[in-house]
């Protein structure tokens, strides 16, 4: 094993991984967290996954590739890549990308400018794997040499590289080691985005060779595609749950709640992450008590994949994002709604409002809108009565990469946290800087083998550090404290995260949605709203 | 030998025009990409720009008419393009190497536009050029000159420098990378010498340039001075064949990828595009994608890969 690894050992045979971390390589952390010694050690994989599995890149194993059984099926699955390599380049496969995905492979100056912008080379003590250009650069040289078919000036003037199984299986790994946040994008000078290659790469694997992480794929896209939810909820089960959940909601605000469903010509269609029903019911709960006491013409779908906004192939794979996208559009359609709103889901954020638009051609790209400006309008338009004195603690805001770098919704949040949490501080850098919370691009929800030791010691690590030190004067835990994400997944990683180093015990710190903090504050429900407990 | 400098030197202009121009068609023509902006992006209104917030900050945005403040998109390019200002922000020990070597280039440039003025002015109107105005386009391109040369190659010994000796950047760097450096440091070094030392009176840029648009070859360039002119001239050809020729790419990662956040809504320029690339017919071989060449990117969106399952 290499102190710095080079590229070219992305095709070093054998079965040692190239890389490994200890707790003293990684970046500190601040008080109470500051001790290397006493952090808790990465679960090691066992020897019977290492055996199995294609996982020596570095500690950890996200994608769990089969170990190929013969030097022929190796030949085959490098062939596969090959082809998959040639068709992202290619108009036809790969309209979607294409231009931006050559101005990265072209023009990268090699400068490293956005090696600093990346949380997870930092937190890894600055480990030249998870460098943003590393990644990067196997692919051009592969670019250069297979797509561009280059020869000797080629490598001279790119750099070479030996396409074989042990570089394709670390590079299926490695694709998983990017949250896609594109921090380093925003950095770049000359406009390269890292990011963007680790979401190609994933879909080259994805879509020609049929390797993707199963919780994005299986039990993520095809799951919902098939149910209606990543969840394995169908319509019925996610109805019999809302009943429920407004049920419990009416019970605890002391106003009746109740959820409507599939009202055709409704102004708002709601589209929540159905993690939340599930995970943290009184997200969508809040979400029905704040729309019904505004006076909002609403409704939920029960069609295919109409009720779970999520859509995972925003990270990895073109044709499930799609697909995705139009049920979503097309069960708009049918109640001829008047917008979409997207409850507190980044990703949903981003896939639907964004990146999808350019896929609902026709009658079929619906108004889309966020749910925190639908918020904003009915906090400060003052359609709610709201005592921000309920609200008297330490209160944080985390910005979900999608929303805040990759969308622009920056203020709103903000316009409500100022009106209704008198202790509201800012996490820094925030807004269109921030750091993601390390379970981006899929992470959060990913959780084969040691992967969770990972996710939280080097992927959530940077904004681990930047919770702490938003909370620094107030550690004690006799103070309860708040760390506001209005994201599913976001809200997944913190769960993971916080409970990992034990912060709720040590520290009290709660982490939960906006609406939460936005029904704790009215004066019409109950107090307590948010209870203190850790789940 | 001068009729090979100036043809070569033609030639020069001509490889870097056209390859130029085959590249930024090559962008160009490339379809219109799914939105894949990134915050914040300048044309935004001031009061959103100031914290990197776009149009979804406002509800039922799609009612609201699209006014893109140019004159800040504007001032953010100037910015950009004249005085590096990402880098500044985001890697200061680059930037006071990468800025004087672009800035250079960019006085060499206007040293280039002032002498061809100068030419066409001594050529079609010497009495105009004989008086002040003369004097003071000499004296301008004299200092964009001078400029140019010694930020330049102050600029890349830098970059160099930071290359041959910075660990991290061994990784990542190609013989490739060193030799259009060196190239620099060469060719803009040998013509800085062949000016420098020249005998008094032996053609100097003016009259190259003079000679150039006239094609006199009488002018007998001392050998120095030719030496660097011709690796110049090589080495305006070779820039846009690399990733050197960022300042076309740029454009197109800015403008076309990171600040485009243009929606589809009542653009029917768009939509247009987008109907022909849902006809294209794609290939991927895994089975989920249902993709077999003969569907359209259309059909394979619309196509459920867990259908089988539901029922």
């Amino acid at each position: 094993m290499r102190e710095r690894p080079r590229l070219s050992d992305m095709s070093q045979r054998g079965r040692e991984p190239l890389i490994h971390l200890e707790n003293k390589d990684l970046m500190p952390l601040p008080a109470s967290l500051d001790d290397p010694s006493k952090e808790r050690e990465s679960a090691p994989l066992s020897a019977q996954t290492r055996e199995r599995y294609e996982c020596f890149l570095d500690d950890t194993c996200a994608v769990s590739v089969p170990r190929p059984a013969t030097k022929e099926e190796e030949d085959r699955l490098v062939a596969a890549f090959l082809a998959g390599l040639e068709k992202l380049f290619t108009k036809e496969n790969n309209w979607t990308f294409l231009q931006p995905l050559l101005l990265t492979m072209e023009h990268c100056a090699k400068c490293q400018t956005c090696s600093d912008a990346c949380h997870i080379f930092e937190a890894s003590g600055r480990n030249e794997v998870y460098r943003p250009t590393f990644r990067s650069e196997v692919l051009r040289r592969l670019y250069f040499k297979h797509v561009r078919h280059g020869g000797l000036v080629s490598a001279w003037q790119h750099g070479d590289i030996e396409l074989n199984w042990p570089l394709v299986a670390r590079l299926i790994e490695l694709a998983y080691r990017c949250n896609i946040c594109r921090r380093c994008a925003q950095t770049c000078p000359i406009g390269a985005d890292n990011g963007l290659v680790a979401h190609e790469l994933r879909k080259l694997f994805s879509q020609e060779m049929g390797i993707a992480a199963k919780e994005l794929h299986e039990t993520g896209s095809m799951l919902q595609l098939k149910a209606g939810s990543s969840t394995g909820m169908s319509s019925l089960v996610v109805k019999d749950n809302v009943e429920f959940i407004d049920e419990e909601m009416t019970e605890k605000t002391g106003i009746k709640v109740e959820t409507p469903w599939d009202v055709e010509g409704a102004d708002v269609l709601l589209i929540h992450n159905a993690g939340e029903i599930l995970a943290w019911p009184e997200n969508p709960g809040a979400f029905a008590v704040i729309l019904n006491a505004a006076g909002v013409s609403w409704t939920m779908s029960s069609e295919l994949a109409a009720y779970d906004s999520i859509n995972y192939g925003v990270w990895y794979d073109d044709a499930q994002f799609a697909r995705v996208a139009l049920a979503h559009a097309r069960a708009a359609k049918k109640l001829k709604v008047k917008k979409i709103v997207l409850g507190e889901c980044g990703h949903a954020h981003k896939a639907l409002m964004v990146v999808a638009d350019r896929l609902l051609t026709g009658d079929l790209n619906v108004a889309r809108e966020s749910s925190l400006t639908l918020l904003r309008d009915i906090v400060v338009g003052g359609r709610l009565k709201l005592d921000p004195s309920r609200n008297d603690f330490p209160v944080t805001l985390h910005d979900p990469c999608n929303m805040v770098r990759l969308m622009g919704i920056v203020e709103p949040q903000r316009e409500i946290l100022r009106r209704i949490c008198p202790e509201f501080r800012e996490m820094e850098p925030h807004g269109v800087d921030n750091y993601c919370c390390g379970g981006g691009s899929g992470f959060a929800i990913m959780g084969g083998h040691n992967f969770p030791d990972w996710r939280f010691q080097v992927a959530g690590r940077k904004k681990l550090q930047q919770v702490l030190t938003a909370f620094a004067d107030c550690l004690e835990a006799t103070v309860p404290k708040y760390l506001c994400a209005p994201c599913s997944n976001c809200k997944g990683q913190f769960r993971d995260l916080l409970a990992y180093y034990d912060l709720w015990e040590r520290h009290r710190i709660l982490y939960g949605g906006l609406v939460e903090l936005i029904v704790n504050a009215m004066t019409d429900v109950k107090p307590g709203f948010i209870e203190w407990e850790w789940r | 030998m001068t009729a090979v400098l100036y043809a070569v030197i033609y030639a020069a202009l001509l490889v870097f025009g056209v390859s130029t121009v085959v590249r930024a068609v090559g962008y160009a023509r490339a379809p219109v990409h799914l939105r894949w902006e990134l915050y914040p992006v300048p044309h935004e209104p001031s009061e959103r720009l100031k914290h990197g917030g776009s149009y979804f900050e406002i509800s039922e945005w799609w009612t609201e008419p699209r006014r893109p403040n140019l004159a800040a998109e504007v001032g953010w390019m100037a910015r950009e393009i004249l005085f590096l200002k990402g880098l500044w922000d985001a890697n200061r020990p680059l930037w006071f190497r990468s800025f004087p070597f672009h800035f250079g280039l960019y006085l060499l440039a206007g040293t280039g536009g002032l002498l061809v003025v100068a030419a066409v002015g001594s050529l079609a109107a010497p009495a105009a050029l004989a008086g002040t105005a003369g004097l003071v386009l000499r004296g301008l391109y004299r200092v964009t000159a001078v400029g140019g040369f010694a930020l330049v190659l102050v600029g890349s010994a830098g970059l160099l420098h930071r290359r041959l000796t910075d660990p991290t950047l061994r990784t990542y760097t190609t013989p490739g990378d060193i030799f259009n450096l060196l190239f620099f440091l060469a060719a803009l070094g040998l013509v800085a010498l062949g000016l420098v030392a020249r005998p008094v009176g032996s053609p100097g840029l003016l009259t190259v340039t003079i000679g150039l648009l006239t094609f006199d070859t009488g002018v007998r360039v001392e050998p120095v001075l030719a030496a660097g002119l011709f690796a110049s001239a090589l080495l305006v050809a070779y820039i846009p064949l690399t990733h050197m020729s960022h300042f076309v790419a740029k454009y197109f990662t800015y403008h076309a990828v990171r600040w485009d956040d243009a929606p589809l809504r009542d653009n029917g320029k768009l939509a247009a595009k987008l109907a022909e690339y849902l006809t294209y017919r794609p290939t991927w071989s895994a089975a989920h994608m249902k993709a077999d060449g003969v569907k359209t990117w259309a059909e394979v969106a619309a196509a459920n890969p867990a259908e089988g399952a539901r029922k």
